[in-house]
């Protein structure tokens, strides 16, 4: 099978819609296929991956330690659009320390967040050969 | 469907997997696996017992090639391979200790 660039855009709020599990689902399901599989994380999407999510309160099972185990799935490169956590008053340490072994470098952890402004977003959407907006 | 443990009808899906990720207990894994002709050995609970600490830590159950990369830096690589986890779950080392550990399908399993 061949190999393809997909980025997964999340733009929406974690919960109170299906969008951001369900795209979490379909990305994990492209890397099982071996894709290259990078994620963006943009406007309400950049809550996603915030720290201490406690989703008790409205009995929805809290699925952000999942985003925790992409690394397992060679999946490394996580956007986040610079401009989108700035609006809502987030800065980079509020989101969740996520991850990677880099097995080219003795398995040393590295972070898998990139922070992006819109036009470093531009540049990567143009590399990519598809392209899926949740 | 259902299971029969300790005169407890516990209720599992189409696929008998748990339909309540709570219900499960090591009795259940044994009943499980005893209705597929399967005795779980210590070296079966040490794979499942590592995707319960899995799923715990991060919700869901990993997919093959996750699972057997995860137990060779954890258990040694004479475990981390597709060849010994077939061994001891030849119907697929996802499908069939996830069934036995209680947790859902894995993400992915075709």
């Amino acid at each position: 099978m061949s190999t393809k660039n997909f980025l997964f855009v999340n733009r929406k709020a974690p919960y109170g819609t299906i969008y951001a599990l369900e795209s979490l689902e379909v990305v994990l399901i492209s890397a099982a296929f071996e894709q290259n599989v990078s994620l963006a994380f943009i406007d309400d999407g950049v809550y996603q991956i915030t720290k201490g999510q406690n989703s008790k309160g409205i009995g929805m099972k809290n699925f952000s330690p999942t985003y925790r185990a992409l690394g397992d799935y060679d999946i490394t490169k996580l956007y986040v659009s610079s401009e989108s956590l700035a609006e809502r008053g987030l800065t980079v340490d509020d989101l969740m320390e996520l991850t990677y072994e880099d097995a080219d470098d003795d398995y040393a952890e590295k972070p898998s967040i990139i922070l992006a402004n819109r036009e470093e977003m531009a540049a990567m959407m143009a590399e990519q050969e598809v392209i899926l907006s949740f | 469907m259902a299971l029969e443990v300790g005169g407890k009808s516990i209720p599992l899906d189409e696929e008998g997997y748990l339909e309540n990720l709570s219900d499960w207990t090591p009795e259940i894994a044994e009943a499980l696996a005893n209705a597929e002709d399967v005795k779980l050995t210590g070296e079966h609970w040490e794979i499942l017992n590592f995707l319960r600490e899995y799923y715990e830590e991060y919700q869901i159950a990993p997919a093959v090639r996750v699972l057997t990369k995860a137990v060779g830096k954890r258990l040694g690589a004479d475990k981390g391979n597709s060849k010994y986890l077939y061994s001891l779950f030849p119907y697929g080392p996802g499908k069939q200790a996830c069934k036995y550990a209680g947790l859902p399908k894995p993400t992915g399993c075709v």
